[in-house]
């Protein structure tokens, strides 16, 4: 029984830690955030030496071959950071053609996403809408196996920046179904949009696609558990991201109530402030072993995975919303200011909150897996 | 991370399991003697006092495989493994670890037995979360302290032969946790009368107690002079996972989606609202988070890392949940929900209504919510007292 991190797990977030620490600080976030593509490329190259971006890809084509409890340490310090980058997108795309590309298809794509000379993401949902395969109607018309894709894929996070896509699609007509299959920016037909969100660290777009070709070369092996299992990590990659950034808001807001005086006194000092820190500190600690397990299931007890994503990507999304808006709050007027950092962190828990599912989403799922 | 069990750890588990098949069968439970026959089976065991070392009589049981016991036994909702409560929690493992060596043979195995009850003394009229302030009083007469005040709450006391007492034998201004002493005192000592409180939901649980010119001999002083407040509140290493609790709600959390499966909610099936669908997945995520967050303290336990306030997490939700869970079943029953046992009608023999009116034995007994986030928020994230 260990239900914590061991001794290199410890190590790399130290590494992480100070990497972001050192060239990341939220005043190079800034900076980044107003470059028009919202990205820092030389950062992404080092993340690609460290090994970080290649964390879930097999040693055979360049990656590192750690798992997804690895992943979800580096995960929390990006989040914490508010690192703007299509790490989430990134991974995910990476460790699924690990799981389902053929050898060549992975010699193909994965090296160059484990040096990071290569970016990926996910064109998965049509649009907003339910993070599931009734959100994918997209249509491949063929013949087993070679499909001509027509329609658009909207909100693909990070879609500006992406070489790669992994674009799910119907076979034949839009209850089909369901293949996956790599769709490369620069193929015939494809056109893509990046767009900004309210959360400047976090891009979104939309990817056209008119009769692009998806052939035996470009096919992933896709059955009825694929997709279900890809948007999973997904929940769990969004709720790693969540936990290190709520704990930096309820850092953040703790130091300013012990340093702000109002009626003689600490304002931590009263009980509104200070029960609320607790009650803040209390559900960071909750979602936080629910994720912690989730990602465990992610290698180690696939089974379970979704029950446990839901669980935490629920309690999270909610619980971060409200610290978002009270981390504000409690710091008065000077955290309205676009100046003070505590404000970013309020549009991050209002990106995290819809994707790969909302707190509603995940709840009526728990209920129904829960045979109610 | 891994959550695997080693040989013997799994070995021990299926000890348990097998104990429990062969005690706790259907005909065992509907025996007259079934509970003397259960106590005298598990003491045999040496699973009463399973923390406690061998020497005293304990099991000397290590951390993993209390958490074993605990987990099997609540799943299986055995009995408890003596009727000596506090005793066994409180009383025992403070003797243990500051009584006398005659102290120690006088009063442990009598608690492992459990062959009378012991009641804790702290809570005053006046002194509630605040205990250190309390004010009962001991004087010290030679061989004898006197004792004069009143407690109140306590648990049990309309039954036990023998209360834990803390006494203030003298004051310092400067500090109010010095100068408490623990003493344990004969419930029939002259002096001492027992008045049983009614509880909310029916009964006498607590009492007041009155003491008035009561003789202790100072051989019945637990620990130093002065030295109380230490003495109550550390206790022996017991495991940290709440693993017994989290079990319980677990079952509890079954019980109320069936009830939610044979249950209306505005002419419709209540499993299709929305709201109700929602209420419960918020339970489950809440108790799942208990028992996660129970294995990541077990966790730094073992690996001997420093403990802080964490539990108090547990804490919390432990009492929140009992209050809501509760409540949602009598929201979910209507007037149906109203009955209690021995009324005409009542649901699931009145339970949910009982414990709707129970929630304080969890919420208010050993610290009350605010006090868990004053605790939380002075101690982890270090914000001024108030
Ligand atoms: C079922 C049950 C069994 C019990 N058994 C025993 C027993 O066996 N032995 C024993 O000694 N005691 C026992 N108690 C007493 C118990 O320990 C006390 O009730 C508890 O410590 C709270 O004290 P109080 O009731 O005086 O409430 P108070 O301390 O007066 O609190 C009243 C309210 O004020 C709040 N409050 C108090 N201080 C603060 C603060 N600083 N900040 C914010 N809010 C605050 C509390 O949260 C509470 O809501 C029992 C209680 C119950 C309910």
């Amino acid at each position: 029984m260990n239900f914590g991190f061991n001794e290199e797990q410890e190590l790399l977030r130290d590494q992480v830690r100070r990497f972001l620490d050192t060239n990341c600080p939220l005043s190079k976030v800034r900076e980044i955030m107003k470059e028009p593509e919202g990205f820092s490329r030389q950062l992404w190259q080092q993340m690609g030496e460290l090994g970080w971006l290649g964390l879930v890809i097999p040693p055979d084509y360049g990656g590192v071959g750690l798992s997804w409890v690895d992943l979800t340490v580096i995960l929390e310090e990006t989040g914490r950071s508010l690192y703007p980058s299509p790490f989430i997108s990134h991974s995910i795309a990476a460790s699924t053609l690990a799981e389902t590309a053929t050898d060549s298809q992975q010699k193909r794509w994965l090296t160059d996403l484990a040096s990071g000379d290569s970016i990926a993401s996910l064109a998965i949902l049509d649009d907003d809408g339910p993070p599931n395969a009734d959100n994918i109607t997209l249509v491949g018309t063929g013949n087993g196996k070679s499909f001509m894709l027509n329609g658009e894929k909207r909100l693909v996070p990070d879609a500006g920046l992406a070489d790669l896509f992994i674009v799910a699609f119907r076979e034949g007509t839009s209850n089909g179904k369901i293949a996956l299959a790599v769709v490369e920016r620069d193929q015939q037909g494809v056109s893509v949009t990046g767009t900004g969100t309210m959360d400047q660290t976090k891009r979104t777009g939309s990817v056209k696609l008119d009769n692009v070709t998806a052939d035996e070369t470009s096919l992933l092996h896709c059955d009825s558990d694929t997709i279900v299992r890809l948007l999973d990590k997904g929940v769990v990659a969004v709720t790693a991201e969540i936990i290190g950034a709520a704990e930096a808001a309820l850092d953040m807001t703790t130091n300013y109530a012990k340093e702000r005086i109002q009626f003689d006194s600490p304002i931590g000092r009263y009980q509104s402030v200070k029960h609320r820190l607790a009650e803040i500190y209390l559900d960071i600690e909750s979602f936080k072993s629910l994720l912690y397990y989730a990602a465990w299931t992610v290698d180690e007890s696939p089974g379970e995975l979704s029950r446990s994503a839901s669980l935490a990507k629920a309690y999270a999304s909610q619980a971060f919303a409200q610290i978002g808006i009270d981390s504000v709050h409690l710091h008065g007027a000077i955290g309205y200011t676009a100046e003070y950092d505590i404000q970013l962190y309020l549009k991050r828990s209002k990106w995290a909150r819809p994707m790969y599912g909302d707190t509603d989403y995940h709840y009526e799922r728990v209920a129904t897996l829960g045979e109610l | 991370m891994d959550f695997e069990y080693t040989e013997e750890e799994q070995a021990f588990r299926q000890e348990v399991r097998d104990f429990l098949d062969e005690n706790l069968t259907a005909a065992n439970r509907r025996d007259a003697n079934f509970m003397a026959n259960w106590l005298k089976k598990v003491r045999e065991k040496r699973w009463v006092g399973f923390s406690w070392p061998k020497e005293v009589g304990g099991g000397g049981g290590n951390i993993m495989q209390q958490v074993i016991l605990k987990e099997e036994m609540a799943s299986r909702k055995a009995p408890p493994l003596g009727t000596c409560m506090m005793g066994l929690a409180w009383v025992g493992p403070a003797i243990i670890q500051y009584g006398t060596e005659e102290q120690k043979q006088r009063f442990i195995p009598d608690i492992l037995d459990s062959k009378y009850h012991w009641c804790t003394g702290y809570s005053e009229p006046n002194v509630g979360s605040d205990l250190a302030s309390l004010q009962c009083k001991a004087v010290r007469e030679g061989d004898f302290y006197i004792v004069n005040g009143t407690k109140i709450w306590t648990s049990l006391a309309p039954f036990a032969s023998w209360i834990s007492l803390l006494v203030r034998t003298s004051s310092n201004p400067e500090s109010k946790h010095e100068g408490i002493t623990a003493l344990l005192v004969k419930m029939d000592s002259p002096g001492i009368e027992v008045r049983p409180i009614e509880i909310m939901a029916g009964g006498a649980v607590f009492a007041q107690v009155f003491f008035d010119e009561v003789k202790v001999p100072v051989d019945n002083r637990l620990g130093e002079e002065g030295n109380g407040w230490k003495v109550t509140i550390s206790s022996l290493a017991n495991e940290r996972s709440s693993i017994g609790e989290v079990t319980a709600m677990y079952e509890k959390l079954e019980r109320l989606k069936e009830l939610v499966r044979k249950s209306r909610k505005n002419g419709k099936p209540a499993r299709d609202d929305v709201g109700i669908r929602r209420q419960i997945a918020v339970f489950e995520a809440r108790i799942e988070a208990m028992r996660l967050n129970g294995f990541r303290y077990l966790t730094k336990q073992i690996k001997r890392e420093p403990l802080s306030s964490e539990t108090s997490v547990n804490k919390l939700h432990r009492a929140n949940l009992e209050v809501e869970m509760t409540d949602f079943a009598v929201e979910l029953l209507g007037q149906s929900g109203l009955q209690l046992r021995d009324q005409e009608g009542a649901v699931d023999g009145g339970s949910w209504a009982t414990a709707a009116l129970s929630w304080p034995d969890v919420a208010i007994c050993g610290g009350t919510p605010n006090i868990q986030k004053n605790i939380i928020a002075e101690r982890i994230l270090g914000l001024p007292k108030d």
